[in-house]
Parts: structure tokens; sequence; C-alpha cells
């Protein structure tokens, strides 16, 4: 158990995740992808003070300086780009906060706590920054606000990945004097009421307009199907991967045991 | 941190100490977040390099992944 162990199969495990995470954006993600930019293109570019300066994106038929890339790329291999990078690079962070979890979060042995890190990450990382600033098709969202819209996302991803820390901290704390139910409940409990009040006082992005509704919701659901699989399967992946080294490293060590027994 | 699991016989967790983890940690964090930034927010609220290629290429993982991206 060495961070190069953990390192090597987090980078692996985040390829695989990236690769099916491309399948199943491309299935479910993409349609209402071009659904969207069709509405773009129809000129009905519903966010209420934008038409003054229409985005530099979403394909091959506006840009004023920017470089072209066609729809064909950009739903094939530029996706494909994102998502294994994006793979990859949390892989390889989920495995080290893994490695640093390891045996340090009660007596949770090495797969449960590296499958305990993933899902952690999947709710902190992904699942409670898109509650409050859920993903936007293209057309939706003013070119102007892009910076404070980032700005706001990533302030929002920030606190919610130190709530959740602060929490395991806070229920390594409470585990010895209170026992496991009590920890789980009150660390659980103290995370959410910190998002929920930095949900309740960051600002609220609509610019929605009337971009149809349904077309909306098939894209954040296939938005939200995308960012399952990538942290699912970076969870399943390295858990598996993670299980079975352990068992090999104890089945080594049981032996020199043995030997040095003898 | 180095709490000890004094464990039972029979199950004996391992743990990797700090100074050990610590590089490792530093070292892929910042290509982490190298990578992380070029593929969620270059070329939009921040552009190094000026441009929009980069921004152009990602763009639908962009928006399938969750990030703010125009």
């Amino acid at each position: 158990m060495t961070p190069r162990n953990f390192l090597v199969r987090g980078l692996l495990a985040g390829l695989i995740a990236g690769i099916l995470t491309f399948a199943v954006a491309y299935i479910a993600g993409e349609p209402s992808v071009d659904a969207a930019i069709k509405v773009e293109s129809a000129g009905e570019t519903p966010h209420a003070h934008g038409q003054s300066a229409p985005a530099t994106h979403g394909g091959d038929h506006h840009d004023e300086n920017g470089t072209v890339v066609s729809r064909q790329n950009q739903s094939t291999w530029g996706l494909a780009t994102a998502t294994i990078s994006t793979g990859v690079a949390f892989g390889g962070i989920v495995a080290l906060a893994a490695a640093f979890a390891l045996g340090r979060i009660g007596r949770l042995r090495p797969s449960q706590s590296t499958a305990l890190v993933a899902a952690l990450g999947f709710v902190s990382v992904a699942l409670v920054p898109f509650i409050k600033y859920p993903a936007t098709p293209p057309a939706v969202g003013n070119a102007d606000t892009i910076g404070s819209r980032t700005t706001q996302y990533f302030v929002m991803l920030a606190i919610s990945v130190l709530a959740m820390i602060a929490a395991v901290l806070l229920f390594r704390k409470l585990l010895d004097r209170f026992g496991t139910y009590t920890a789980v409940l009150t660390s659980a409990a103290a995370y959410l009421a910190v998002v929920i009040l930095a949900g309740a006082l960051m600002p609220t992005v609509n610019e929605i307009g009337d971009f149809p509704g349904d077309t909306l919701w098939y894209f954040r659901r296939g938005s939200l199907m995308t960012l399952a699989t990538l942290w699912g399967v970076i969870g399943i992946a390295l858990t598996g991967l993670i299980g079975k080294l352990y068992v090999q490293e104890s089945a080594t060590q049981a032996r020199r045991d043995l030997a040095a027994s003898l | 941190m180095s709490q000890v699991t004094t464990a039972t016989p029979e199950i004996e967790i391992p743990s990797i100490p700090l100074r050990e983890l610590a590089p490792w940690a530093l070292f892929f964090g910042l290509i982490g977040a190298f990578i992380l930034f070029f593929i969620s927010a270059d070329q939009g609220a921040v552009s190094i390099p000026a441009g929009t290629a980069i921004h152009e290429w990602v763009h639908d993982g962009r928006h399938l992944l969750g990030f703010p991206c125009h």
C-alpha cells in the first residue's frame, strides 16, 4: 500500500471512467446539446439581455474571431478529450485522497474507505454544486455573465469540498466518544447545514428566458447521468483494484510472517 | 494524524504516513488542477492562451460535465 500503487490504479480507473463517460454523454447528452444549438441558431436567443454579443461557441455557424471546430468534432473527439482528461484527473485525485483515508476512517478496510472517498467525492464535487448551479445547455446563459457565473460555481464547489473534508474530520473526532451512528449523523448534518446555508446565501442564476423546458430537463438529466457515470465508474473500478491489491499484499505479508516464524 | 489503528489481531489496516504521501499529493494535485482548469474554465472567464480553440474543442464536454461554459 504505497502512494504510487494508489495513483497508478486511480489513473487507470479514471481512464476507464472517462471512456464510459464519453459513451454515456454521447448517447444521453448529445441529442439535447444539438437541440439546444438549434434553438440558439434559430436566433431566438432567449436570455433577457443577450443579443448584443453572440457567444463564440456552439458550432460552425457563428464566430467572429474564434477558432472553428465542427459540430461533428465537438460531439466526438472534443467530448472524448474532455471526459477522458477529466476522468484521469479526478481518478488520480480520488486515488490519492483514498490513500490518505486508508486506515484513518474508523475501522474501514481499504476497499471500503476507497469506496467511501469516491462516494463523498461525487456528492461534494459533482452533486451539490450541480443542485445549486445546474449545468446549462448552449443558448442558456448570457455571455456577459460568464465571469461571475464561473466564480460562483467554483466558490460553491470549494465550499462543498471544504465542508466535506471538515465533516470527515469531525466524524473522526466524534467516533471514539459517541460511536459510529451518532458520529455519521452529526457530521452528515453538519455538512448539509453548511452547503444548504451556502446555497441559500449564494446568488441565484436564472438566464433561462423562454428556452424550452423539456429540452432543458433532458439536457440536465443527461448531464447528471454523465457526472454519475464519471464518479460511479471511478469509484467502482478503484474500489475493485484497491481491494485486490490489499488481498495480494495481505497474502504476501502472511507468507513473510510465516517464514519469519519458522 | 498517526492514529495508529490498534488493530484486533485478525484485521490489521495499513495506513500511509503523511511524509510519504505529501509529495505525490502535491505533484499530482497540481497536475490535476491544471488539467481540470483547461477542461472546465479556460477561454471562458479567463483565457490562457487567448483564443477560443480549447473552449471550442471541449465545448460539449464542458456543458455536459456541468461547468459554466458561456
